[in-house]
């Protein structure tokens, strides 16, 4: 099924590119773009197969250079601010584009968007336009995937228990324990209730942020979920976060064993064997139940657009209270809901520094990548990595079920994506300078040493509240103000 | 009689040949200094300067910017974190509370550090009294984090995983090294076949050594599974506790070490004169006896100088839990060399110098105390 998927994905790039030509007949002839991206297929095949025929259409050569996750950002920002220019186009985390723009690192787009045609940025859902792609109002980055992170479930098996998708963290707990032992994928082996990636320097960070943020954030997107916004002091030393790595913790004991040792590489693997009941993911396993080594899952892992808390934090004592219409305003049913835009999506950025023809053919190119031609494609295969982020990707299930996916679970999995992307109390992922340094440095190794059991909740949370306000003090407190402030919209 | 005055008279010469026989004795006097010079050269270039730069990169907070590297001066700010801020707890390890029996030890190991203090005072020079106060403080302070973490019942830090690699780690890879070494000295059959086997392990590039041990250490798929199933260990994961991952970690660096030591001490045994040992055994002189009163003393230079060595690397360890725990669970396997790296990756210079500065010192103390009072020592009285 995967290989039938990628000869499709081969043919349908070859014949849209045959459609493309004129569009993209610019000469690139002799112009090499290099890109750095994370490694493996995921987000990296899909630019390396879309290059050959980039290259066949335009000349353009695009040579596809991939580091390990933890090493993208920084590689990015030493060899653009040392002028080493080694790289043309980073494809990273859209948030992390801020810190490199304030650098004065990045090119501004909309002068060739001005000039392309195709690109229809009106089909972009707002927010990955508006602030996966923008940085102080202009354009600097290309979305080539859409991120959110939700809960997915095992309708047969929590079906076959009589049991409903959790509703609040508490619940997912309660389903976890429940199904924790079963064999989920007829091997007769027992499977695991929960499944979430918790290794250290790899995307557990994310995680605990879908599970802290209906805790922490109520009044809308622009609260955020981080620091107080008008003097960037943390928000994190509370019994807010404090019940959220809690419950986090607890989702180990229905787990796998080496959980701690998982990234999201094996977390994919255990769930499409059909060993996970309950999953922590982005948008990809809606795709990826349909590849042919998942046969175990094809049809069955629905998806949450988020899970909530009945529970909220009063910012002003710490305490958490009971949810109402006064603490959350937004809360559905008694549960306050906040869908966490994990990652902000992959998105590509040009570099300054660059010439202006290497310039011309990155911006090209990316342009190419993001188009509702060759995207709304690549969105529907699991291996690329990239998610769904335009509007014509998120309105009808017919392009999902043309690819292969069961209507119902399309549905699902749509309904899932469009209801937390229009959450009006959506938690956006950190956009500000140091981004990178707040999250997956020092809230990723507090995070794991809690886990680890080295320290406890309390160290663990005023750890990070004081490695958190290093960072602050390193970019400035004022710069950090304004950056929140453009971040959230304020 | 003339001629023994006239010999006695300075001889005069040409001012040519005068200058030249000048130069020639300065360029004679200076030539180890002319045949030193490249080598002290490229050190300073290579070594020295960037060592010395470093430390702006230490005192700095170090931003990237269109216009290159922008240097900030913050003092002691980058130390302070890792001693009172939000890295304390990362790189000390947990401190508090203390218990009564941590405190016991430590006014014991204080008490008797003192006292090696005091009575160094008349066997040394000022020079050295200064060296010894150093390594009394360090070991104050390494004396005093051991109790207040581990003897308290609490997590080490990085400074001290670092330490468990190098201490128990270095002990670990020296004997079994040395014994197999003695093994492969002795007349026995096929002894040529286990000195290549034993060698192997080290010409594998350490990136090599992690991965293979990742793999041979996997509990569900890995070649010792049906073994720790056979024992009840199936649910046993290493990897998610803090001692067994270290232990790991021990055994895949040992694996790779043990033929560093095995090879360098089959050569000092191999060195030692045949009729030395045949005279002990004429005499009657037991295994044992021969071993500690003959061979021992003839291969402790070497065996010094090999565990010097392999301390000194030990310090530096980064690939293995890099590759096989990226540093967990946790933090628990993290050397310092890892953590400096882990920061670095994060484009922290500061940070990430000011931990290499504190491995160097620490490297530096610990392994200069090593060999001043324990191998000079030892080789003092094997030479007495």
């Amino acid at each position: 099924m995967f290989l039938k998927k990628l000869s499709a994905l081969t043919l349908g790039v070859a014949a849209m590119g045959l459609t493309a030509i004129p569009a993209m007949a610019q000469d690139f002839k002799g112009v090499t773009v290099d890109i750095l991206t994370r490694p493996g297929y995921v987000i990296a095949g899909p630019l390396a197969e879309r290059g050959k025929d980039f290259e066949a259409m335009t000349g353009a050569k695009i040579v596809v250079t991939e580091v390990p996750f933890a090493e993208i950002f920084p590689k990015i920002q030493a060899d653009w601010s040392t002028g080493t220019n080694s790289i043309d186009v980073g494809v990273f985390a859209a948030g992390w584009g801020v810190e490199l723009d304030a650098a004065g690192l990045l090119e501004d787009l909309d002068p060739y968007i001005a000039a392309d045609s195709k690109i229809d940025l009106d089909d972009i859902a707002p927010y990955f336009r508006d602030f996966g792609q923008k940085v102080g109002g202009k354009t600097k980055l290309l979305m080539v995937d859409g991120d959110f992170q939700m809960v997915y479930y095992r309708t047969d098996v929590l079906s076959s228990n009589g049991l409903q998708p959790p509703k609040t963290w508490e619940e997912y707990l309660d389903v976890a324990s429940k199904i924790h032992g079963q064999d989920m994928n007829g091997d007769g082996e027992g499977d695991f209730g929960s499944c979430i990636f918790k290794k250290r320097n790899a995307q557990s960070y994310f995680a605990i942020q879908t599970f802290a943020a209906p805790i922490v954030q109520t009044q809308g997107t622009a609260q955020g979920f981080h620091f107080d916004n008008a003097t960037m002091k943390p928000i994190i030393n509370n019994e807010g976060w404090k019940k959220a790595f809690e419950l986090y913790k607890a989702t180990g004991e229905f787990g796998p064993p080496e959980e701690l040792n998982m990234d999201i590489g094996d977390t994919r693997a255990l769930f499409k064997a059909g060993r996970c009941g309950l999953i922590v993911e982005w948008g990809d396993p809606g795709t990826l139940q349909l590849d042919d080594d998942a046969t175990a899952i094809k049809g069955k892992m629905y998806a949450i657009s988020a899970v909530g808390s009945t529970e909220v934090l009063d910012r002003a004592t710490g305490k958490l209270v009971p949810v109402s219409a006064a603490t959350a305003p937004y809360a559905v049913d008694g549960i306050n809901y906040a869908p966490f835009a994990a990652f902000g999506g992959w998105a590509g950025a040009v570099n300054k520094g660059a010439d202006a023809k290497t310039k011309a053919a990155a911006y090209a190119f990316l342009s190419y990548m993001n188009q509702a031609a060759q995207s709304g494609v690549d969105v529907t295969i699991g291996a690329t990595g990239y998610n769904p982020y335009r509007t014509s990707q998120l309105a009808s299930t017919d392009l999902w079920v043309k690819a292969g996916m069961p209507k119902a679970l399309a549905d699902n999995y749509l309904g899932a994506i469009n209801g937390a992307i229009n959450n009006l109390n959506m938690a956006s992922d950190m956009k500000i300078p140091g981004a990178q340094k707040y999250t997956s440095v020092v809230l990723d190794t507090e995070l794991a040493r809690y886990l680890a059991g080295e320290i406890t909740v309390d160290e663990a949370l005023a750890n990070i509240e004081e490695g958190w306000e290093e960072v602050t003090e390193d970019f400035g407190r004022d710069e950090q103000v304004a950056s929140q402030a453009l971040a959230l919209g304020l | 009689m003339a001629s023994y005055k006239s010999s006695l008279q300075p001889t005069f010469m040409s001012a040519g040949v005068t200058q030249r026989n000048r130069l020639g004795e300065w360029v004679d006097r200076h030539s180890g200094t002319f045949f030193i010079a490249p080598c002290a050269t490229l050190i300073l270039i290579f070594a020295i300067f960037p060592t010395v730069y470093s430390i702006f990169f230490a005192l700095s907070r170090v931003r990237f910017t269109g216009d290159g590297l922008k240097f900030r001066y913050v003092g002691l700010r980058n130390f302070k974190k890792l001693f009172f801020g939000s890295s304390e707890v990362q790189f000390l390890g947990r401190t508090d509370p203390v218990s009564i029996f941590g405190y016991v030890i430590f006014i014991i190991i204080v008490i008797a550090v003192l006292v090696w203090l005091w009575r160094s005072r008349k066997i040394t020079t000022w020079v050295g009294m200064i060296g010894r106060t150093i390594s009394a403080a360090m070991a104050i302070f390494l004396s005093w984090l051991l109790c207040a973490s581990l003897l308290s019942g609490n997590a080490i830090g990085t400074l001290y995983t670092t330490l468990f690699y190098v201490i128990v780690g270095c002990a670990l890879q020296f004997v079994i090294g040395t014994g197999l070494a003695f093994l492969c000295s002795q007349p026995i059959s096929g002894k040529n076949f286990f000195r290549v086997v034993f060698f192997i392990p080290l010409m594998i590039t350490p990136l090599g050594v992690g991965y293979a041990m990742r793999m041979l250490a996997d509990v569900t798929k890995g070649p010792f599974e049906p073994l720790l199933a056979f024992f009840g260990l199936s649910d046993w994961i290493w990897s998610a506790d803090a001692w067994s991952a270290r232990f790991i970690m021990m055994v895949g660096d040992s694996w790779q070490w043990i033929p560093f030591i095995f090879i360098c001490m089959l050569a000092a045994l191999e060195n030692i004169p045949g009729d030395h040992v045949e005279a002990a055994q004429v005499d009657g002189a037991s295994s044992p006896q021969i071993f500690r009163e003959i061979i021992w003393p003839q291969v402790l230079p070497v065996a010094a100088t090999v565990l010097l060595i392999r301390m000194i690397e030990a310090f530096k360890i980064v690939d293995l839990p890099n590759i096989m725990t990226g540093g967990g669970p946790g933090t628990a396997t993290e050397s310092m060399t890892l953590y400096s790296m882990a920061v670095w990756r994060a484009n922290d210079m500061g940070s990430s110098a000011a931990i290499a500065y504190m491995l160097l010192i620490l490297t530096v103390v610990v392994c200069a105390s090593f060999f001043n009072y324990v191998v000079l020592g030892q080789v003092k009285k094997a030479n007495a």
